[in-house]
């Protein structure tokens, strides 16, 4: 292939070309690499949110491009602010019949949350998703399944907001309305069903856990988490709060290592559905210590009891309303929500956006809004 | 590149297989499997495969393994319904599960933890035997039994885990489940529950001894392939009748960092710091729900658990509005 010279040539002079190959090779691409990432900068930058004293080594880290994305929910918030009523003017429930929890908005008040709904929750079926393809005299009937839903789940947005204003509205006025879960679905996204033993051929604590499900967040966690803590009530603490404590594992309330494997699992949910670490709420040197947990801690702590009400006063009782399709695929129970149906992996819904200022009508359970008139 | 400069061994030997010595009890008899020889093997180690002592230690230890191992995939496998899909597809999740609390120590039905009392019996007798094969067959060749003892440090921890603590706590449930994922979330699990594993003292000195070991074997294993060249891999003619080798590795190390172990005493370092590994560990275990419930407050109780200054909270440091990029 090459000339007969440059073989000799070659055969006559033996080099070491391997040596100089690899040390210039492995300079050149440490030089080639510092040079992009002086020029381009870190392509995995990250920003970190500091939650608690120096050397605790507290803090939340975000990829600083998933600070620079906005969640594209936000997009879809509209201003619609309410009309202030006048005085003397007539009321829905005086107009319309059968209109049981907003009878006491006015006209327009009523027309422009009833548009909002249908934009939040079926903005492809509209109006109809929940009063039929009837002529307007016809949507005073309760029909449809839908539309009895809606009926309750306004009471449980307007429940949320004036009661439990310590958790929706902790750091700022933020509040909740339909869209907050809804997002423009019939269905929100991200709620649950009881899943129930998970294991065939076991019982027990043999068969609640081992598997991958959504719901122990693809660990091998038990899978009971959110129908434990979120529907029953159990109590989450499996410390001691005494550096000894006699007791045996399920006597007396003393808790397992079961028990604690069943609140990692709740836990991973719910830094999963905000989107931030144990860090968080917690150092984690000492999970249960209330002198060394953050403000967040409360805030959740409170969401927790929160969603224990949404789910037992108005999510579960709904179930005989129900057609079959949107009933859990184990159990077939009634949808539950839990942290990420509202968050969906942020740390506030929406990233803080007040959702609540346009609605007064959903911010009270009086059926008297305040328009701060 | 230089010859010595290799990560595999250099040197195979191959040639007739060595059977091993026969003597006047017929010892060769118990030996199975017919030799022989592979070049893979020999990179790392002696290239020789077999034959294998196996005698009624082995014998049990390798029937009650089985079971053991069986129970536990026959369970994994029933808790998929039997597809050996889904059994490789969630094979790391999978586990044969200890009791629930509620059993106490009784002996729970075969699907809520009674299999597992069954497989870890077996486990029992297999690791038992196992180490009186160790301890027989070093009595046999007129060994010392570090082995034995080396692997006994080893029982110890199991035994703790499995067997004494779930005993004195009065609960199968404490016990570890045998699954990849779940007894990793059960040590994670086992630390929260008792309040912090890491404030636990001998939980501290079983990781010292670990990193301990580690060090030590790197340094060991480092400072012999230096000085091969010089017949420093001749280490037990070098302990008696000291070389240029030994001479050689001692002044390294003693002018590096001012002491030396010997070429006897290197290896009294690497036994004694592998075997407290588990010693230790065991012992911080067992104390573990026993005597100390919550390892924090008892660090905290005993001074070196500090506080530190400073606020709790995001608040303090920044807003979210900032971190997020929509501060006004």
């Amino acid at each position: 292939m090459f000339p007969e010279w440059f073989s000799k040539w070659n055969r006559d002079n033996p080099t070491d070309i391997y040596r100089p190959a690899i040390i210039i090779g492995a300079i050149g691409a440490a030089v080639f690499g510092a040079t992009m990432l002086v020029a381009w900068g870190q392509p995995f930058a990250t920003d970190s949110m500091q939650t608690g004293p120096r050397g605790t080594g507290m803090s939340v880290p975000e990829f600083k491009s998933d600070l620079a994305t906005p969640d594209p929910s936000i997009e879809l918030l509209i201003e619609d602010p309410p009309f202030i009523p006048e005085p003397g003017e007539a009321l829905a429930g005086d107009i319309y019949e059968n209109v049981q929890v907003l009878g006491g908005l006015t006209d327009a008040n009523f027309n422009r949350l009833m548009a909002a709904m249908s934009r939040w929750v079926a903005p492809e079926q509209g109006c109809a998703y929940c009063h039929g393809d009837g002529a307007l005299e016809t949507y005073g009937e309760d029909n449809l399944y839908t539309k009895v839903v809606a009926r309750r789940m306004i009471q449980m947005t307007q429940a949320i907001n004036e009661n439990w204003a310590g958790h929706v509205n902790a750091n700022k006025e933020v509040g909740v309305t339909c869209m907050t879960c809804h997002r423009g679905q019939n269905v929100p996204s991200d709620i649950w069903f009881k899943l129930g033993d998970v294991n065939e051929a076991a019982d027990g604590w043999a068969a609640n856990q081992n598997r991958v499900t959504p719901q122990s967040q693809y660990t091998s966690l038990p899978s009971d988490a959110l129908e434990k803590y979120l529907l029953d009530g159990e109590v989450i603490g499996v410390h001691d709060l005494a550096s000894r404590v006699e007791g045996v594992p399920g006597q007396d309330g003393y808790p397992g290592i079961q028990q604690a494997e069943r609140t990692y699992s709740l836990m991973n949910y719910v830094s999963n559905s905000l989107g931030v670490n144990c860090l968080f709420c917690h150092n984690s040197r000492a999970f249960y210590d209330g002198a060394e947990v953050t403000p967040q801690w409360a805030t959740e702590s409170l969401g927790i009891q929160m969603v224990l009400e949404m789910n037992n006063d108005y999510l579960v009782p709904l179930r005989d309303e129900y057609p079959p399709e949107r009933l859990g695929p184990v159990h077939a129970d009634a949808p539950k929500a839990a942290c990420k149906t509202c968050h969906k992996g942020y740390q506030q819904p929406l990233q803080g956006a007040n959702v609540i200022a346009d609605w007064p009508e959903l911010a009270t359970t009086s059926g008297t809004p305040d328009y701060g008139n | 590149m230089p010859e010595y400069q290799n990560i595999f061994t250099q040197v195979q030997v191959q040639g007739p297989p060595e059977w091993g010595m026969d003597n006047e009890n017929n010892m060769a008899e118990e030996r199975m499997l017919k030799p022989f020889f592979s070049r893979l093997v020999g990179w790392i180690g002696n290239a020789q495969i077999g034959p294998v002592y196996l005698g009624w230690t082995g014998f049990i230890s390798l029937v009650t393994g089985v079971l053991w191992l069986n129970i536990i995939g026959l369970n994994m496998l029933a808790q998929v319904g039997w597809s050996i899909p889904e059994f490789l597809r969630q094979g790391f999740w999978l586990a044969l599960e200890p009791p629930g609390p509620e059993h106490g120590l009784s002996i729970p039905p075969l699907d809520e933890g009674g299999w597992y009392i069954i497989a870890s019996f077996f486990l029992l007798v297999s690791v038992c035997t196992w180490w009186l094969r160790s301890y027989l067959l070093a009595q046999q060749h007129k060994m010392g039994k570090h082995v034995a003892w080396a692997f006994a440090s080893a029982i110890w921890l199991f035994l703790v885990l499995g067997l004494f603590r779930p005993i004195l706590m009065g609960s199968w449930s404490e016990a570890v489940p045998y699954g990849i994922f779940p007894h990793l979330d059960w040590t994670t699990a086992f630390s929260i529950r008792y309040g912090n594993l890491y404030y636990n003292p001998f939980h501290c000195l079983s990781i010292v001894f670990l990193y301990g070991s580690v060090l030590l074997f790197a340094m060991h294993g480092a400072t012999i392939l230096a000085v091969t060249r010089f017949g420093g891999d001749r280490e037990l003619e070098q302990i008696y009748d000291r070389g240029t080798a030994s001479e050689r590795a001692a002044l390294f190390w003693r002018w590096t960092m001012g002491f030396n172990a010997t070429m006897e005493g290197i290896h009294r370092w690497a036994w004694w710091f592998a075997v407290l590994t588990p010693i230790t560990g065991g012992i911080g275990i067992l104390l573990t729900g026993t005597v100390v419930d919550n390892w924090f407050i008892w660090a905290q109780e005993h001074h070196f658990a500090p506080m530190y200054d400073g606020s709790y909270g995001y608040e303090s440091y920044g807003s979210y509005e900032a971190f997020i990029g929509q501060e006004d």
